[in-house]
């Protein structure tokens, strides 16, 4: 396949003034084809719903995007500037922060210590303990999570509260574009509510940018400024949230399900 | 329960130093004589325990970043020749003589093993067992077998490293405790270790430089394995080649002595100061078993049982206290 030479404009593109543009970014692992031919774009303050079924590539462009690792192919542009992700620290001085869907936690440092992990507060050469434990209590009150003791093991904690500990880690950095993949995913209700809050506080600022991946249309519909639908390595569905529904997008999945039920059931597939 | 204190693994330690203290008064009491509170015996022992106490202190550092270096004796063995070499054939002036052997040997051996370990994905195990054969092969055949006499420029010196009394050793083990445990407890370098032992991938998502960590710690252990060797050298007022064999001993003592202190075998936890209590639990049993006059042959008998009984303890008290622990 023959990829155009590079366009100004991804399908759907709004006029310049984009935070981030993903042109043509593909990805493999061996033989298999996590991405394709991927265009994205993301308004400034706007918050972008990435929809998908498992193993459509979400998680792989999140990876991309945050400087985990390089695509294959394609551009990335921040702020209209194609940038090369160098590495995650990288991709942070540019303003990109990440909330993984593994949380990237670790059980044995306190409450404190992983909200600042790699950001530390430091008087050289020692850590600013008192500070990150005050910072990181202020921050946990402001987003109204409840947490006993800032100097709690991680590994103490519920699933919930850990989401809300990495979360907050990347609200806090004072990120331009904050890429959240499942924040809601461990989460009850209540917890979620947090996270929503979280986010709908930042929309109402609208400095920060973010896209969330997620797996209930309800939710993304709920926060999010625009869908879009991940399937096979490719942006296949752009709409504004207010525009689409839950059932429409439904459909659009349950109509893949569909087609991948009767190329099985063709005579031929599968070796039969 | 909230604030850090002693709920965490780490403190571990502290429950199997004390049924080794139980042990070894027991065993004292039943000789009839107090070991502990004599000077000569106290002498023995820190002379025993230092060596031991400085090596811990790098083995912590690598076990709870994942690794492991079992090079670290024949480092150890290494170092007094080439200072030898340095300051007699070329003429290196005596402190420097003996910092290049440190940095040279040490941090260069450290950065081999993490060039094998991080780089080319050995096992450290595996990896840091090589380059301690192929060091004790160095040694040996460098040194023709034989021992060398301390370079003469350097006597004068011998007293700032452990030859001026035999307390000295000891000092220096504390002086180092309070370093390493400031490093491990309160700068971004330890925190970081911590990180990439306790989860690597998460640590790396974070932007931990996972790579430069482990480097960085083959090479602190390698320096404290060189700069011990030349303590020895000094104490001893000979370079020994110790026959190869012998240079596993002080290697295995740190790493036993990290892990009854309560260091995780598995990483991310442990703590210099466990390390320090642990490499005195092993001191005070050989010191204190040689003392009460129990014969050389079965020594090793009560060793290893003691050391399996501290670290019996050690996983039970560990199992019992997370079972107790309420959430």
């Amino acid at each position: 396949m023959t990829v155009p030479a590079r366009q100004s404009q991804p399908a759907g593109a709004s006029q310049g003034g984009d935070v981030l543009r993903v042109e043509h970014v593909a990805k493999s692992f061996g033989a298999v084809t996590a991405l394709r031919d991927v265009n994205l774009r993301l308004g400034p303050g706007e918050v972008l719903g990435l929809l998908g079924d498992n193993g459509a590539g979400k998680s792989t462009l999140m990876k991309i995007l945050c400087g985990f690792q390089p695509p294959d192919a394609g551009a990335i542009l921040i702020n209209g500037r194609e940038v090369h992700l160098r590495s995650v620290d990288h991709a942070r001085s540019l303003g990109i922060d990440t909330v993984y869907q593994d949380l990237a936690l670790i059980n044995q440092l306190s409450v404190y210590h992983n909200m600042f992990l790699n950001r530390e507060k430091v008087r050289w050469p020692l850590l600013a303990n008192r500070t990150m434990r005050r910072l990181a209590r202020e921050y946990l009150d402001e987003m109204g999570v409840n947490i006993p003791s800032v100097d709690t093991d991680v590994a103490a904690l519920s699933g919930g509260q850990r989401q809300a500990i990495a979360v907050a880690r990347a609200v806090y950095s004072n990120a331009k574009i904050l890429l959240l993949d499942e924040p809601l995913a461990a989460m009850g209700a209540k917890e979620a509510a947090i996270i929503l809050d979280q986010v709908r506080d930042l929309k109402r600022k609208g400095d920060v940018s973010v896209i969330i991946i997620a797996h209930n249309y309800g939710q993304a519909l709920e926060i999010c400024d625009r869908i879009n639908l991940l399937q096979h390595g490719m942006i296949t569905f752009d709409k504004p949230a207010k525009d689409t529904s839950v059932a429409e997008l439904n459909d659009i999945v349950i109509a893949e399900y569909r087609r991948a039920l009767e190329d099985r059931q063709r005579p031929g597939a599968n070796g039969r | 329960m909230s604030s850090g204190g002693c709920d965490r693994p780490d403190c571990s330690c502290s429950g199997s130093v004390v049924i080794l203290l139980i042990i070894y008064f027991g065993v004292i009491s039943s000789a009839g004589r107090s070991v502990f509170f004599e000077h000569a015996d106290l002498q023995n022992l820190s002379v025993i325990a230092a060596p031991i106490m400085i090596i811990a202190y790098g083995e912590v550092l690598l076990l709870i970043c994942g690794e492991i270096d079992l090079s670290v004796g024949f480092i150890y063995v290494f170092a007094p020749y080439v200072m030898h070499f340095f300051v007699d054939y070329y003429g290196i002036p005596g402190p420097l003589g003996i910092i290049l052997a440190i940095l040279v040997v040490g941090g260069g051996v450290g950065w081999i093993n993490g060039f094998l370990t991080v780089t080319l994905g050995l096992p450290s195990f595996i990896a840091t067992l090589g380059t301690g054969f192929v060091l004790s092969g160095m040694t040996l055949s460098m040194a023709h077998g034989e021992q060398a006499p301390i370079p003469p420029l350097l006597l004068g010196l011998g007293k700032w490293l452990g030859s001026g009394s035999n307390f000295s050793q000891i000092v220096w083990a504390v002086i180092l405790l309070g370093v390493f445990h400031m490093l491990l407890r309160h700068t971004r370098w330890g925190l970081h270790t911590i990180a990439v032992g306790g989860n690597l991938l998460g640590a790396r998502e974070a932007g931990v430089n996972s790579a430069r960590i482990k480097y960085g710690n083959f090479m602190l252990t390698g320096m404290l394995g060189a700069f011990t060797g030349i303590q020895i050298a000094f104490q001893t007022n000979v370079i020994d080649t110790f026959a190869g064999g012998a240079a596993y001993q002080p290697m295995f003592y740190a790493v036993a002595a990290a892990v009854i202190g309560g260091t995780a075998m598995l990483g991310g936890s442990g703590t210099m100061v466990g390390a320090f209590f642990g490499a005195a639990v092993l001191a005070i049993l050989e010191g204190g078993f040689e003392v009460i006059g129990i014969s050389a042959f079965p020594l090793q008998i009560y060793f290893g049982a003691a050391i399996l009984i501290a670290m019996i303890a050690n996983v039970q008290l560990t199992r019992l206290r997370g079972e107790g622990r309420v959430r």
